[in-house]
């Protein structure tokens, strides 16, 4: 529901990036999003071409990487990665608390000419 | 409910395929002299009396009137690079949540983001939580909606300042509207500020508002899978409330699976099992509260 605003915040962030390294248009716009992030890709996707026309990224490309939770399992000692947003650790089914990522919301890079 | 759900797109955007045409079909390669073999419509003139030695994005305007040409000109591919940025994408909000908790933390406030879905009881239980409070912390409440101040109204009937954040269309609270609203509203004297979130499991959670704890309320009535289809605000919860316990037996609660689930999507949250209703488990809770205002206040020397 709010991925039009993370998407102008994004946008507004590239913009001026683009425009510091003297770009005069922008091909790509690469994203890193979180698992836990809260954001559903498809809809930023959804923003991007909404808000894109009319400026210099217009006609860009938007790629997003998702980025999947991990957390530490402190019985284990060891990080593990979960597929579904759960901390369950894989090995010994405890539920670890710590999160080490998945809620990046990130501007990776551009691609400029 | 919400400006950002995408109403009032445009439709297909016509320029995005001129654009593909001239980047696909005719990218030029600038360091050689033109020579044009293909014929231009009317009104075009551009000069091939020169080389071209940059790299500049190519935008001619000319139409080819025959799609046959097959010149390999290659503008783009040279001049383009690549900009590696690492930034937050909401880095504005993150800096003014830090700035907001730097001015609570200079107070010896502690703060409290509330949130759940609209209806679990927020506005009822942050009410009777204020009133339990009240003999040991005085407290502030700042409260976002959409739309009308009748929470804002029901909260001021427990004594507490409070201060109403009208966000219009936008379904969550973000630090620059809390930080507006600390103007409003008198700290002198308080203890701990509730924040009352808008009523929403979803979009709240990405913004920060320089809070020391997420509470997350989750109602009896609600279903008790509800931290399973909402991981990742349950996850942000440093506490997770159960509401309307009263109604729990109404309503075929089953216990020892809401709070597995919680475990599951929060596994390090402090869990409240409450009826604002009957007083149960708001002991615990304003126990709880008291021994992080202490924690808060030791945390910083010079608070008063």
């Amino acid at each position: 529901m709010h991925e039009l605003s993370i998407m102008q915040s994004a946008l507004s962030l590239a913009l001026d990036q683009a425009r510091q390294a003297g770009a005069v248009r922008v091909h790509t716009i690469r994203l890193r999003i979180g698992a836990l992030s809260g954001v559903v890709p498809d809809a930023l996707e959804f923003a991007f071409e909404a808000l894109t026309p009319g400026t210099m990224a217009e006609g860009a490309q938007l790629a997003v990487e998702r980025v999947p939770a991990r957390f530490w399992c402190v019985a284990c000692t060891r990080e593990f990665q979960s597929d579904d947003m759960f901390a369950e650790c894989p090995d010994c089914h405890s539920l670890s608390g710590e999160l080490r990522a998945g809620r990046e919301m990130e501007l990776a890079s551009l691609e400029i000419d | 409910m919400c400006e950002n759900c995408g109403c009032g797109l445009p439709g297909e955007n016509p320029v995005g395929v001129s654009a593909q045409h001239q980047e696909q079909a005719h990218g030029h390669g600038h360091d050689h002299e033109h020579e044009h073999g293909h014929e231009h419509g009317p009104g075009h003139h551009h000069d091939h009396g020169h080389p071209h030695p940059h790299a500049h994005p190519h935008t001619h305007a000319h139409s080819h009137a025959e799609a046959d040409h097959d010149h390999a000109h290659d503008a783009s591919d040279e001049a383009r690079r690549t900009v590696e940025v690492r930034r937050a994408i909401l880095e504005k909000n993150d800096r003014l949540a830090e700035r907001n908790r730097g001015f609570f933390r200079a107070r010896g406030l502690l703060v409290l983001n509330v949130l759940s879905s609209p209806g679990s009881g927020k506005t009822t239980f942050i009410r009777e939580s204020v009133r339990k409070l009240a003999p040991e912390l005085k407290t502030g409440v700042i409260v976002g909606d959409l739309a009308t101040d009748n929470d804002a109204q029901r909260l001021r009937e427990s004594g507490a300042p409070v201060v109403q954040i009208t966000t219009g269309t936008v379904c969550h609270l973000e630090a620059e509207m809390v930080g507006r609203a600390l103007k409003r509203l008198d700290l002198t004297g308080l203890d701990l500020l509730i924040i009352e979130n808008v009523g929403n499991l979803v979009c709240p959670a990405s913004y920060d508002l320089g809070e020391d704890l997420r509470i997350v309320l989750l109602s009896v009535t609600e279903g008790e899978d509800k931290p399973l289809k909402y991981p990742p605000m349950f996850q942000s919860a440093g506490v997770v409330v159960i509401s309307k316990m009263d109604l729990a037996q109404a309503c075929g609660y089953d216990r020892d699976t809401a709070l597995a689930n919680i475990r599951r999507a929060a596994p390090t949250a402090r869990v409240f099992e409450t009826s604002a209703k009957t007083g149960q488990g708001l002991d615990a809770w304003r126990e709880f509260l008291l021994q992080q205002h202490q924690e808060r206040k030791a945390l910083d020397p010079l608070a008063p």
